[in-house]
């Protein structure tokens, strides 16, 4: 019978099965971090048990540390938070007592986020599973894994018995076909399924992203999209494997080599739905029809095209959805109908797990290059994914348009997009944010935040306002 | 994990679609590497006027000011243990501080239209019974809940439904494991390592198909 990519990523990894269909299922990839890992470890501990398979593990820190003046002091002394601080000491020590396949810690060059760093360093590969502490873990889908976030006592789990108990979920097809217009990215088709099938529509599926604009898209382009499934609901999102998967794992350092290659590519190649699958909900959408998106709201479904304006509450009848739209307005401090282009912004953050890879950070330059940040915007920040992601940036010389343009270009990290450390918003503040949640509170207390892609950043922080980056370019 | 077997609790509403894992505990309490105390801070942002810090001790919680308006303060619903709410409850982030928050606040059942994936999912390894209810069911709740001060109701895990204050059972569903799970209040790891064995084979004969996977 035919099969989905999920079928057959799914039983793979079956170890065991119960008779109402719960099944153990084996984890080739746990990537770890310092906030969800602490009590992981300590329950490890206090049970006596050892991890199964350390060289499973890949870990990082990444949301607490600091992304400035990291050489006022050694180490984590650089962290000012005392809280913060122990947080990342206490993975150092956890990870120095039981070891990892590879650890980035605080400052070192290939620290960064952990989504962007897996990847890059090839210790995501085609048909593993992927878990993580952390939602947006669905990044490494993009890979053709079936990768999701778990919570810490499951980051204990893993650790203790390299399986997790799970439930299979239903299947989704989205595909998108056609050819993404100039100016139109992988992060305004995220923004635009989830306006279309709302924040609850993926939940309980695996969602498998196809059609002709998705095998167009980059791998940095393909894990914006993947990453973004999770605020359609969906705990996982992922793409078959093609030319551009293996061509981007080709030599990095994790990925195999020699013979083992080739082998893995015939494996890899396997990885795609066969033809007459079937899915348990097919979505569609047209590349064509898909303009530049922004957020109006405190959740990623409020989202329309930047040429269009703030909805109406006025006009929504259902009762519960129309107050969620009432409130939502009032904190984001807007009046219904005003046009989006209309609102003027005072920072600007490119970054997050979402848009913070190489091709994020030129498709912003390219946008930002001989032009300045308007005078009413505060601050506007650009944080590459990782330190191999800035050296590069750096070798391209694009933290040099970052700079003359009036941006801060910062040490990697999570930063403003959760607002662990110390970027973050004061409230009331407006943010043009390429990140992935527009959650009250998310980016500070009272700060306002509305989700777009780095090129559409750009063109806000050169405006002042929300601006259609099409007419820039 | 405390076991789940018969709940008879105070019920607060909480009106809401969307309510995301960032509303439940702000960003900042999650620097704290231990498992309990998040109680205090649960919906920080809505239950307080000032903006709430780690590492306050309970005396300054104390007197921190509260917000009149967000329906948790109200007398009414102190020492409630049952949360009725709408759709897509827990959405966001994957941290368990959410229903280590919440259970420390005194809630072991959550009733809603629809929960978020990776929310629901932890409720159970924290002995919170995450319940799914359908609309109409919930709207009658909500009307009950808001017109009869000290509306209590029953939970009955072993017969899968919610009882209200007249009688009328709503029937819920649950997959099979969980419920033993919660009934017994077992660790899911115990369980698992039941099958060491069947781990330890798959382990060997995947190394074998896909070394690639397996670099040290």
């Amino acid at each position: 019978m035919a099969q989905t990519l999920y079928d057959k990523l799914w039983q793979s990894h079956v170890v065991h099965q119960e008779d109402d269909g719960t099944a153990l299922i084996y984890i080739d990839r746990h990537l770890v971090h310092e906030v969800t890992s602490p009590q992981a470890f300590e329950g490890l501990k206090l049970a006596g048990r050892k991890p199964w398979r350390v060289s499973s593990i890949v870990a990082t820190a990444d949301h607490n540390t600091p992304t400035d003046h990291w050489d006022k002091a050694e180490g984590t002394a650089a962290i000012d938070d005392p809280i913060a601080r122990l947080q990342v000491d206490t993975l150092d020590s956890n990870i120095r007592t039981v070891g990892a396949l590879a650890y980035f810690p605080f400052k070192d060059k290939r620290q960064g986020i952990v989504h962007v760093v897996g990847p890059e360093n090839g210790a995501t590969l085609p048909g593993m599973t992927v878990v993580c502490g952390d939602s947006h873990t669905s990044t490494h889908g993009a890979f053709a894994c079936m990768a999701h976030g778990i919570g810490t006592s499951e980051v204990e789990h893993v650790m203790a018995t390299q399986c997790l108990v799970q439930k299979k979920s239903k299947s989704m097809l989205i595909r998108v076909d056609g050819a993404l217009g100039k100016g139109v990215t992988a992060k305004d088709v995220a923004l635009a399924i989830i306006g279309r099938i709302g924040t609850a529509g993926g939940t309980g599926y695996a969602i498998e992203f196809a059609g002709s604009a998705i095998r167009g898209l980059s791998m940095e382009g393909r894990m914006t999209l993947c990453n973004m499934a999770i605020e359609a609901g969906a705990r996982m999102g992922f793409v078959a494997v093609d030319d551009t998967t293996i061509d981007y794992l080709r030599g990095r350092p994790f990925s195999p080599q020699g013979e083992a290659w080739d082998q893995a590519v015939a494996y890899w190649r396997t990885l795609t739905s066969d033809d007459g699958a079937q899915f348990d909900r097919v979505v569609e959408l047209s590349a064509a029809a898909i303009a530049p998106q922004v957020t109006w709201g405190t959740s990623p479904e409020m989202v329309v095209p930047v040429t269009d304006t703030v909805p109406d509450p006025a006009r929504e009848t259902d009762p519960v959805k129309r107050e969620g739209m009432e409130r939502a307005l009032q904190y984001m401090g807007l009046n219904p109908n005003t046009l989006i282009t209309a609102i003027a912004i005072d920072k600007v953050f490119i970054g997050s797990c979402t848009n913070s890879r190489i091709e994020d950070l030129r498709a912003a330059a390219a946008v930002l290059k001989g032009r300045h940040v308007a005078a009413n915007v505060k601050l506007a920040l650009a944080v590459p994914g990782s330190g191999l992601v800035k050296q590069q940036a750096e070798q391209e010389g694009l933290d040099k348009i970052f700079v003359a343009a009036g941006f801060e270009w910062r040490e990697p990290g999570c930063s403003m997009c959760l607002a662990m450390n110390a970027d973050r918003l004061e409230p009331g503040e407006r943010c043009a944010s390429t990140s992935n949640r527009n959650f009250e509170g998310r980016q500070g207390p009272g700060g306002r935040t509305h989700l777009l892609s780095p090129q559409m950043a750009a063109a806000a922080a050169i405006a002042g306002h929300f601006a259609d980056v099409r007419e820039i370019l | 994990m405390e076991k789940f077997v018969k709940l008879d609790g105070l019920v607060a509403p909480l009106d809401r679609n969307n309510v995301d894992t960032d509303a439940i505990i702000p960003k900042q309490f999650l620097k704290s590497i231990k498992r309990s105390g998040f109680g205090p801070n649960a919906f920080d942002e809505w239950r307080y006027l000032d903006v709430g810090q780690p590492g306050q001790d309970a005396a300054t919680i104390a007197q921190r000011p509260k917000n009149p308006n967000f329906v948790l303060n109200q007398p009414r619903y102190q020492g409630a243990q049952v949360l009725l709410t709408r759709q897509n409850f827990g959405c966001g982030s994957s941290r368990e501080h959410a229903p280590w928050a919440l259970l420390d606040f005194g809630f072991r059942a959550i009733i809603a239209e629809s929960f978020a994936d990776i929310f629901f999912n932890n409720c159970f390894k924290n002995g919170i019974l995450p319940i799914v209810l359908p609309a109409a069911e919930i709207d009658a709740l909500f009307a009950q809940v808001e017109a009869t001060p000290g509306y209590r109701l029953t939970i009955d895990l072993p017969a899968q439904a919610v009882i209200r204050p007249d009688g009328k059972g709503l029937p819920f569903q649950i997959d099979a494991f969980r419920k033993e799970c919660l009934l017994n209040g077992w660790d899911d790891i115990g369980l698992t390592l039941r099958h060491a064995d069947k781990i330890r084979a798959f382990e060997e004969k995947r190394r074998s198909e896909q070394p690639w996977l397996f670099a040290q």
